[in-house]
């Protein structure tokens, strides 16, 4: 096995496992991910003196289990990750396509939005949607996608004007394609491999952002596990129980890490131009 | 019609008097996009600056001149992927230099283009057998469509196997001749040929040339062959028009020209093909 297809199997096991994990959350999770204790309050995990059985990676100062908390966790992420991702994805593209397909005043006027948008801080414009529309699972999704679609439009824009100049287009004008027709039956299969990369970027991308989003309590209200919530919370013990903080950022770390190479990987193994 | 020096109206009287294309006064200018200022229209550049010719049916023509003559423009005004200016470009005696919509659509089967490039003509994405169905498909040709994408493949002389690979996979040649495919696919009654032999080796460009001689008499086809090589030209054009600046500065029978040139230009162009008696000067020099 050479690299390339080493990246994509571990990358895409690792996303495999995760979206296993989210789908059988209740029947893989060893405890109730919800469920307090005080009496079993900052246990360490298994490999350290002092470890309870049942509680592998330990449990985090209300005495909840930190591995059934990060399987659930893997819910919200996953869900984020995409429908944030998928929308901001179906937003970018399409204005792209149109601005670098049509150019003229389509393009002046899709181009200066994105100069504007670009120039917000995105963090803080993340923070600043979350608090008007109000906290919740859907409005981080629409905030990520509201914010981070100019990351596809600029990147689709470039990639089809460059697609644009190439002969097979004149080519199917000449034998009486439509333009619109030719966008998308010419013009959009060239731009998709480069989608695909950037849908799986921001997969990524949208699990960090949401992570920000609960850090600053302003992701999901209710006490459902996030990894960002989670590491909120291991930040403020994180002398005496350090396992509540990293096992959350190992996940995120790792999910982060597998989304970009996935979509590196599956554009090296299927491209049929590449191969 | 202001023309640069002595132009001989050669083609004119000699041609035959029914000719496929008929050009009149052709002009296309384009916006000029770099020196486009910061408030107001951009000024336009005159690329062509009008021509009249015309192309007689079954033959080819040949379409000379540097880069920048304007002869890649020309040959997409006469598939009218560009739009003129000004003029009137006559397909089988119907106006077609403004055509719109519907009216170009029923067109578009018979005027065909092959283009220079099939590394970028060729959607490098989709498979030959695709690539030719196509032009079929859009131009609602889908009975036997398959017996189609394969006569067509084999008019070309490719092997009906290469439908299944990606452009890629193919040759030189191979790619070219697709392109042709694709063309022929529609059956159509002009194609302009746009330099697409300059990318190929010698022997691969006698392949293609001989292919095209026989598909133009086969199939009654009539061609605007675009080149800036004079001996390609010589070798397969029964009539030459010879572009400078976008201004046509000769025009008539091949052999007529290449015996006679009017034009200092086209006596520059003429003198700057390797000639075969240099050829064997060398070989006997060598020998």
């Amino acid at each position: 096995m050479d690299r390339a297809s080493l990246r994509l199997w571990l990358a895409g096991g690792w996303l495999g496992a995760l979206v296993m994990m989210a789908v059988f959350a209740p029947l893989i999770a060893p405890q109730d991910p919800l469920a307090q204790d005080l009496f079993l309050e900052r246990l360490p995990p298994a490999w350290i003196d002092g470890a309870e059985p049942g509680y592998l990676l330990g449990t985090d100062s209300l005495g909840r289990d930190v591995l059934s908390r990060v399987i659930y966790g893997a819910r919200i992420a996953l869900i984020v990750a995409v429908l944030a991702g998928g929308a901001a994805c179906l937003i970018g593209t399409t204005l792209g396509l149109l601005a670098g397909y049509y150019r003229g005043w389509v393009d002046t006027v899709i181009s200066r939005i994105v100069d504007i948008w670009m120039s917000f801080p995105p963090v803080l414009f993340a923070i600043l949607l979350v608090a008007v529309l109000g906290t919740g699972l859907h409005s981080v999704i629409i905030a990520i996608a509201v914010i981070d679609w100019t990351r596809f439009c600029r990147v689709v824009r470039a990639e089809t004007m460059q697609q644009a100049r190439m002969e097979y287009v004149e080519s199917a004008l000449v034998y009486g394609r439509s333009r619109f027709g030719t966008l998308v039956k010419e013009v959009l299969p060239n731009v998709l491999p480069t989608i695909g990369v950037l849908l799986s970027l921001e997969m990524g991308i949208a699990v960090i952002v949401e992570a920000i989003l609960s850090f600053v309590n302003l992701s999901i209200p209710t006490d459902d596990p996030t990894w960002g919530g989670m590491i909120a919370e291991g930040r403020t013990q994180i002398h005496f129980a350090p396992w509540v903080l990293v096992v959350p950022m190992i996940f995120l770390f790792l999910t982060v890490l597998s989304f970009s190479q996935f979509g590196e990987g599956m554009k090296d193994r299927f491209d049929p131009v590449l191969r | 019609m202001p023309r640069s020096p002595p132009t001989m109206p050669r083609g004119g009287p000699d041609m035959p008097p029914d000719p496929l294309i008929e050009v009149r006064g052709l002009r296309l200018s384009l916006p000029d996009l770099n020196a486009k200022p910061l408030f107001g229209a951009p000024p336009r550049i005159e690329i062509l600056k009008g021509l009249d010719f015309a192309i007689p049916r079954g033959t080819i023509t040949g379409i000379v001149g540097e880069s920048g003559s304007g002869k890649s423009t020309l040959g997409r005004c006469l598939v009218r992927l560009y739009r003129p200016t000004a003029g009137e470009i006559l397909f089988d005696g119907q106006d077609i230099a403004g055509l719109e919509g519907l009216g170009l659509a029923r067109l578009r089967r018979d005027l065909q283009m092959i283009f220079q490039d099939p590394m970028s003509s060729l959607n490098p994405r989709h498979r030959i057998g695709r690539i030719i169905r196509g032009p079929l498909q859009v131009n609602g040709l889908t009975d036997d469509l398959e017996t189609r994408v394969s006569d067509a493949l084999r008019h070309a002389q490719l092997p009906t196997t290469a439908a299944a690979r990606y452009p890629h996979q193919l040759s030189g040649g191979q790619r070219q001749r697709v392109g042709i495919a694709r063309a022929i696919a529609l059956a159509p009654r002009f194609i302009v040929a746009d330099e697409i032999v300059s990318g190929l080796d010698v022997s691969t460009q006698a392949q293609i040339i001989t292919l095209l001689e026989r598909l133009v008499a086969e199939m009654g086809l009539t061609m605007a062959f675009i080149s800036h090589d004079l001996s390609v030209i010589r070798r397969l054009c029964s009539h030459v028009i010879v572009l400078q600046g976008g201004e046509i500065v000769e025009q008539g029978e091949t052999a007529a020209i290449f015996e006679v040139p009017a034009h200092p230009y086209t006596r520059t162009l003429r003198d700057a093909i390797p000639l075969p008696e240099i050829d064997e000067t060398w070989l006997a020099v060598s020998g």
